[in-house]
């Protein structure tokens, strides 16, 4: 039983489900992301615990409470919008205590409210401005001052940076977890970012097609996907997937694939039961920070394998360096240090780490445990 | 940079002319009906009939104005139009006050408060919008004389209430259609109520078309003729209708400079609404159609 519990929650336009059967958990200061392609029901999910959709059968309960059928003012949660939806009308003190107004709060515990907040966010000098002489950042900040003021036991956020530019949408970001971090709340926050949903959630639920996907801790889905739609969509850039045979060398089960040069290599595997997939065709996942230059290599990685292949393009970008290359017959990414040797054209030797990598069942498309 | 905008003047100097010379041509041609009211409306009677329509007064005289205003004979009694005139305030006010509320709070419902079939409904309202008045007039006259109205003000106020709501829904939905949705939203979470939302969320957005709203309702409602000749009679019809009687009266000389008075100061009402909204006017058409 969470704070905020969804159980077996469905949502249906007409004859069509878009949500299927989300069982969910949150328990209290969690910071749950949810994340997705546009389309994947993210943000139905977070309308209906808002209570701004209804839900067609299952149950949302917050703090012990059923939600269903109750009105989104008296379920106590507060919501940032995308658009920051400021009155336009209103100066930012209005705004902000807007909701205590209508909750019929007194007029000295508004203004009291009203402080706090203004501090906390650092906005005490724009109170008397409206919302249409703000910056991008400021219009943000109000809008989460709206949202803190109400005090609520559960805070939505519906994809509330994807109206900044890049690096105020990375200042924000920060913000928004030492804010969590200060004020441990429980938060439900939707995006379509993977790399938002990995710094700032406890935990993330990825969602496609009105599926759940996978519900675990940022290391949980990153390391290890349940499927290959979360290994492709989680992590940038994407994980490589390449077709591959499995061989049983010296007892031990192996990925068999073949080299730019026509050549086969055999990569070991770091799980024993892949054995029973022998003679088997699988789907192997490496992340591109698995395939590195022999200097950049984790050290406390146990299996290390080398692999001659010749280099695609390079992308220096940086912090890090990307270089492609073929590899079972696929463009294959990998991540090298900034200022590793490597040019375009040539034969390079690569090394990948075995130790993080995942294989999937072609068929089912599920990652094999 | 300044020598090419000053080539691109240059260039275009003759055209420019032209355009201007032709422009300046047009609004005297469509000023000149209103300078042939006014310059006879200032003239005696004599003047009129023995000269030039065209010809500035030689003698000035607002005796036809206040004749017109006060002692002319309206059908029957020597009334002047003025009593016909607050007739027309009497309801033209309250019409245009109800239709544009009605609208308003239509059009949000509309597109706020989405329900099944609701466009549906919103395609039935645009109905009355293309409905020819005449058509309506016998079934009119009759719900009025079932509601004990006909012959009254009041009638008069709920018929072009009714055929108001049509254009005041189709301003307000189409200017909330590009009202933020995530407003009202956001409202509803802090615990704003139906009408909460609509007067303090909306209603302070919605001056550029409450503008439109009601100068077009205002325009029409004043110089409608129909249904003032036809639902109110005597001493309680509109102004439209009190000119006519003015203009017809048929006892003694056709006094064309009391006409002339009369018909502007049936005009001037809606003339004063363009020239203190009209800047909104063209504001608020254009509101709906861009976003952002």
């Amino acid at each position: 039983m969470g704070f905020l519990d969804i159980k077996n929650a469905t949502k249906s336009y007409g004859n069509v489900e878009v949500l299927h059967n989300v069982d969910i958990a949150v328990e209290e200061g969690e910071f749950l992301v949810l994340v997705g392609p546009s389309g994947c029901g993210k943000s139905t999910l977070l309308n209906m615990i808002a209570g701004l959709e209804d839900i067609t059968s299952g149950e949302i309960a917050i703090n012990d409470r059923v939600m269903n059928g109750v009105h989104p003012s008296n379920r106590n949660i507060a919501m940032v919008f995308q658009s920051y939806a400021l009155y336009p009308n209103m100066t930012v003190a209005k705004n902000i205590t807007f909701g205590l107004e209508m909750h019929k709060v007194p007029k000295p515990e508004r203004d009291e409210a009203l402080q706090s907040v203004s501090k906390l966010l650092q906005i005490e000098q724009l109170l008397d401005r409206k919302p249409g002489q703000l910056s991008g950042g400021q219009r943000q900040r109000v809008a989460m001052g709206r949202a803190l003021v109400r005090n609520p036991d559960v805070f939505l956020f519906d994809e509330p940076l994807s109206n900044l530019d890049a690096k105020l949408r990375v200042d924000m970001r920060t913000e928004i977890k030492k804010l969590h971090e200060k004020l441990k709340t429980t938060i439900v926050y939707v995006t379509h970012d993977q790399i938002e949903a990995m710094t700032l959630s406890t935990r993330i639920a990825v969602m496609y097609n009105g599926y759940v996907q996978q519900l675990g801790t940022p290391k949980e889905i990153y390391d290890t996907p349940e499927n290959l739609f979360v290994a492709t969509f989680m992590g940038s850039p994407a994980m490589n997937i390449l077709p591959a045979s499995v061989v049983v060398k010296d007892g031990l089960p192996h990925a068999e694939i073949t080299t730019s040069e026509g050549q086969s290599a055999l990569l070991p595997f770091n799980q024993e039961n892949m054995s029973d997939w022998a003679g088997k065709d699988i789907l192997l996942g490496i992340r591109p920070e698995a395939i590195t230059d022999p200097d950049g290599v984790d050290r406390k990685s146990k299996t290390v394998v080398p692999i001659s292949n010749r280099v695609g393009v390079t992308e220096p970008a940086g912090a890090d360096t990307f270089a492609t290359m073929e590899l079972a017959g696929k463009d294959c990414i990998s991540r090298m240090r900034a200022d590793a040797d490597i040019t375009t054209g040539e034969i390079f030797d690569f090394v990948i780490n075995m130790d993080k990598a995942v294989a999937f069942d072609p068929q089912s498309e599920m990652r094999i445990k | 940079m300044s020598s090419v905008q000053t080539q691109s003047v240059q260039t275009g100097r003759i055209t420019r002319k032209f355009i201007y010379l032709f422009l300046l041509l047009m609004a005297l041609f469509y000023l000149l009906p209103f300078f042939i009211m006014v310059v006879n409306s200032v003239k005696p009677l004599s003047e009129i009939t023995g000269g030039n329509m065209m010809a500035l007064p030689e003698v000035f005289t607002i005796e036809p104005w206040l004749a017109a205003w006060s002692t002319a004979q309206v059908g029957v009694e020597p009334t002047g139009l003025r009593p016909y005139f607050w007739n027309s305030i009497k309801m033209v006010v309250p019409a245009v006050a109800i239709s544009t509320v009605l609208g308003a709070i239509n059009g949000y419902i509309l597109t706020k408060w989405r329900f099944k079939y609701d466009t549906i409904l919103f395609g039935l309202m645009l109905f009355s919008c293309f409905i020819p008045f005449q058509i309506v007039l016998i079934p009119m006259a009759r719900i009025l004389g079932i509601l004990g109205l006909s012959g009254s003000t009041y009638g008069l106020i709920l018929v072009h209430v009714v055929y108001g709501i049509g254009f005041s829904t189709l301003y307000f939905r189409n200017y909330y259609a590009a009202f933020p949705t995530e407003l009202v939203r956001a409202a509803q979470i802090d615990g704003a109520g139906f009408f909460q939302i609509f007067y303090r969320i909306l209603m302070p957005s919605s001056g550029p078309i409450t503008v439109v709203c009601v100068i077009w309702q205002f325009t029409n409602i004043w110089n409608d003729f129909l249904f003032g000749a036809s639902f109110a009679s005597g001493s309680g019809a509109p102004m439209t209708v009190a000119l006519n009687n003015l203009v017809q009266s048929s006892t003694g000389v056709k006094e064309y400079n009391v006409h002339f008075a009369g018909a502007i100061l049936a005009a001037l009402p809606t003339l004063l609404v363009y020239i203190v909204a009209g800047r909104y006017f063209v504001r608020g058409l254009m509101a709906g159609s861009v976003k952002g």
